[in-house]
């Protein structure tokens, strides 16, 4: 019986069994973020350990940082010193800092793959619960908590239990207008937003096959938010193309030699999964979350569950969560008002993201709604200096956004762009939960960066294949 | 409070409880986002369950960790899916400082769990039948002792006793004082070189 790429790269990378199914497991790279690092050094410095493996350690400060210009101009004097501590940090331990200063940071999940750092059957952590992300290049990448963090740069490795593999296969084709972000709500409504727990999900048939890197990010980047701890893809010819030249790539004759290992650590075509789901492509329609869970959502066609028609223990919830959110039960998806849109995080901060809303706005005379306020912000500088180059920045201006600076912005809320009261935000994010967006009672909603353009020209969610084929101006043709 | 004591091991907690009600109550609301800022985890008790306090005092309603008859409390109880959300550490360093020594739920977030053992808080599962009994007993009579013992795997409470259960890996860790991770992982030595050497051209990234 043949093994999967989780079984492999798992065993490959296991230095001892410490107690009974707990092994002390190797990391290849170790990300950091100005959050989860600060209290880890400071564990460090009382123990007066070093950082192990410094070349394998890189950081980058995205959480909290400012987007409105210069990154360093934090309003909250507690982001300034959060900040300042990561800096001091990695250079008092000599680590690899993408500064702000220099203007090399963004989403330390955007930018390790950009540059090239994010490879195939690599055991890869960070104190991010996204780092599933890089499970797009076939690498094992999940998020580690604070006290794990110090562990991994005191000993480079690190505590964990071996994970069940559920393939997540999505078959046939995506029809036009449907996304990689809809693939995943919709995998995680199957599913539920816990069905993953004890899991790592390999993505795999037609439909992920065909997906370019950054979409398969997108899958993998949501693999968290349906219960798994990771997600990854087998590696293939688009993840070597995507690799090959990039800074930290192998080059040489020892590209070569990588393809070969990387080949090797593929799921094997007689592997043993603990569960398997194919899903049908065809079936999924543009997802929009209506609730405070990723779980909660619905096709843009569809309605918000109405408590009434719920039986038994579900229905007192839901009541709360449609109060939580100003949704009418039963009441259709597509028509409930928006006050912000969002255009980023390391979910959809990509330039194909922006590239596909760019797409649907060019030349269209198209405005954002006067009562919403549109936020467009690159995953990373390399994001924002590539959709500069091709003009992107320009279509989205025009459209009425504010093209910001890079940075995980309104997706948690811990810089200057946060919700207010109780606005309802159309977000391509990753996470609904309440009070994610930095007010407790604002309101999230979930979509894909095209379905958020469309919701915020409409100042309504809206079906974007639907908004976007319409002629809008006088002769205008689409 | 990582600090590792005399004797780390950890074999039972025992206490006054905390019921606290709710399905899914994730680390976004055991610590919103905006306290993550802080650089050390000194001061988080404070911030424990801040907007749903908030929230309950708008509603003229007390939230548990505000209730006086919970005061003191080193176990808290809890339903489903308890901590699930975003990595957060310090939502269990703030559990931990508010003066929780252990958790009794019916299910955890896996992220948090295991946060939770390398701050020597174990969370231990019971039945939703065997939670809703332990919640009932307490809120009647709030200064019932509860006793966690992770040798027998159960939980009494005044002169009931119920069975728990708790991943037998990390029981160990709890009964052989091995739930300091740090010290453990230093003790492979060169073993993780030699690892690490094995591996692919990963070492080629730098
Ligand atoms: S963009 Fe959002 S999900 Fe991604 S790392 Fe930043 S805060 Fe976390």
């Amino acid at each position: 019986m043949g093994q999967t790429l989780y079984e492999k790269v798992f065993d490959r990378h296991i230095v001892r069994e410490v107690t009974a199914g707990q092994y002390q497991l190797a990391a290849d790279l170790h990300f950091l973020n100005e959050v989860s690092s600060p209290q880890a050094f400071e564990a460090l410095r009382e123990r007066g350990l070093r950082v192990r493996h410094p070349g394998r350690t890189f950081g980058s400060a995205d959480h909290s940082i400012s987007t409105g210009g210069d990154p360093l101009d934090f309003v909250d004097p507690m982001a300034a010193e959060q900040v300042e501590a990561m800096g001091r940090n990695m250079a008092a331990f000599g680590l690899t800092y993408f500064d702000p200063s220099r203007g090399e940071h963004g989403i330390v999940h955007v930018v390790a793959p950009e540059r090239g750092l994010t490879q195939p059957g690599m055991v890869i952590v960070c104190g991010d619960s996204h780092t599933s992300t890089h499970g797009a290049f076939g690498a094992i990448a999940f998020g580690i908590g604070t006290s794990q963090v110090r562990d991994v740069l005191a000993s480079q490795t690190l505590l964990m239990e071996k994970l069940k593999v559920r393939r997540v296969e999505i078959t046939g084709r995506l029809a036009p207008g449907v996304y990689a972000k809809d693939v995943a709500l919709h995998v995680i409504h199957v599913l539920g937003a816990k069905g993953g727990v004890g899991f790592a999900y390999e993505f795999g048939g037609a439909v992920v096959d065909g997906f370019s890197m950054e979409e398969r990010m997108t899958l993998c980047n949501l693999a968290i938010e349906g219960g798994a701890r990771c997600g990854y893809v087998n590696p293939d010819q688009t993840t070597y193309d995507y690799l090959r030249g990039r800074d930290h790539a192998p080059q040489g004759a020892a590209w070569d030699e990588a393809m070969t290992a990387w080949e090797q650590v593929r799921s094997d075509r007689d592997a043993a999964y603990d569960d398997v789901v194919v899903l049908r492509g065809e079936d999924i329609q543009p997802m929009v979350t209506w609730g405070v869970s990723p779980d909660q959502s619905v096709p843009v066609g569809g309605a918000v569950p109405d408590p009434t028609a719920i039986s038994g223990q579900e229905q007192g919830p839901t009541r709360d969560v449609l109060d939580f959110m100003g949704l009418r039960p039963a009441a259709p998806i597509a028509g409930t008002r928006i006050d912000v849109a969002f255009i980023g995080s390391c979910t959809n901060g990509r330039v194909s993201d922006f590239e596909a809303v760019a797409d649907q706005l060019r030349g269209r005379g198209l405005r954002v709604a006067p009562h919403v306020r549109a936020l467009a912000v690159p995953g990373s500088r390399r994001v924002r200096e590539a959709l500069i180059a091709k003009g992107i920045d320009k279509v989205l201006i025009e459209a009425g956004f504010d093209f910001r600076d890079t940075g995980c912005s309104l997706c948690c809320g811990m810089n200057a762009d946060s919700l207010k009261g109780q606005e309802t935000c159309a977000s391509s994010s990753n996470r609904n939960f309440r009070g994610r967006q930095g007010s407790p009672t604002g309101r999230t909603m979930l979509m894909s960066p095209v379905m958020v353009a469309a919701a915020a020209i409409a100042g309504e969610v809206t079906d974007a294949r639907r908004f976007f084929a319409q002629p809008t101006e006088p002769g205008a043709k689409s | 409070m990582n600090t590792v004591s005399d004797d780390p091991r950890i074999v039972s907690v025992s206490g006054r409880a905390m019921t606290l009600r709710g399905d899914d109550i994730d680390t976004d609301q055991i610590l919103p986002s905006r306290y993550l800022k802080a650089i050390t985890f000194r001061g988080m008790e404070a911030h424990v369950f801040a907007d749903n306090r908030e929230a309950a005092r708008l509603r003229q309603r007390r939230h548990a960790v505000d209730d006086p008859r919970f005061a003191g409390a080193s176990i808290l109880l809890v339903n489903r899916n308890f901590g699930c959300g975003s990595s957060r550490e310090h939502a269990p360093q703030g559990l931990r400082r508010f003066g929780f020594q252990a958790i009794v739920g019916v299910s955890f977030g896996e992220i948090f769990a295991g946060n939770c053992v390398s701050v020597g808080m174990p969370c231990v599962q019971a039945s939703d039948s065997v939670v809703s009994i332990m919640q009932r007993i307490n809120e009647a009579a709030p200064s019932t002792r509860f006793t966690i013992d992770l040798a027998m795997l159960t939980v009494s409470a005044g002169n009931e006793s119920f069975p728990v259960t708790l991943a037998e890996g990390r029981r160990r860790q709890f009964l052989d004082g091995t739930w300091d991770p740090t010290s453990v992982l230093l003790g492979a030595g060169d073993a993780i070189e030699q690892t690490l050497t094995t591996l692919s051209l990963a070492a080629s990234a730098t």
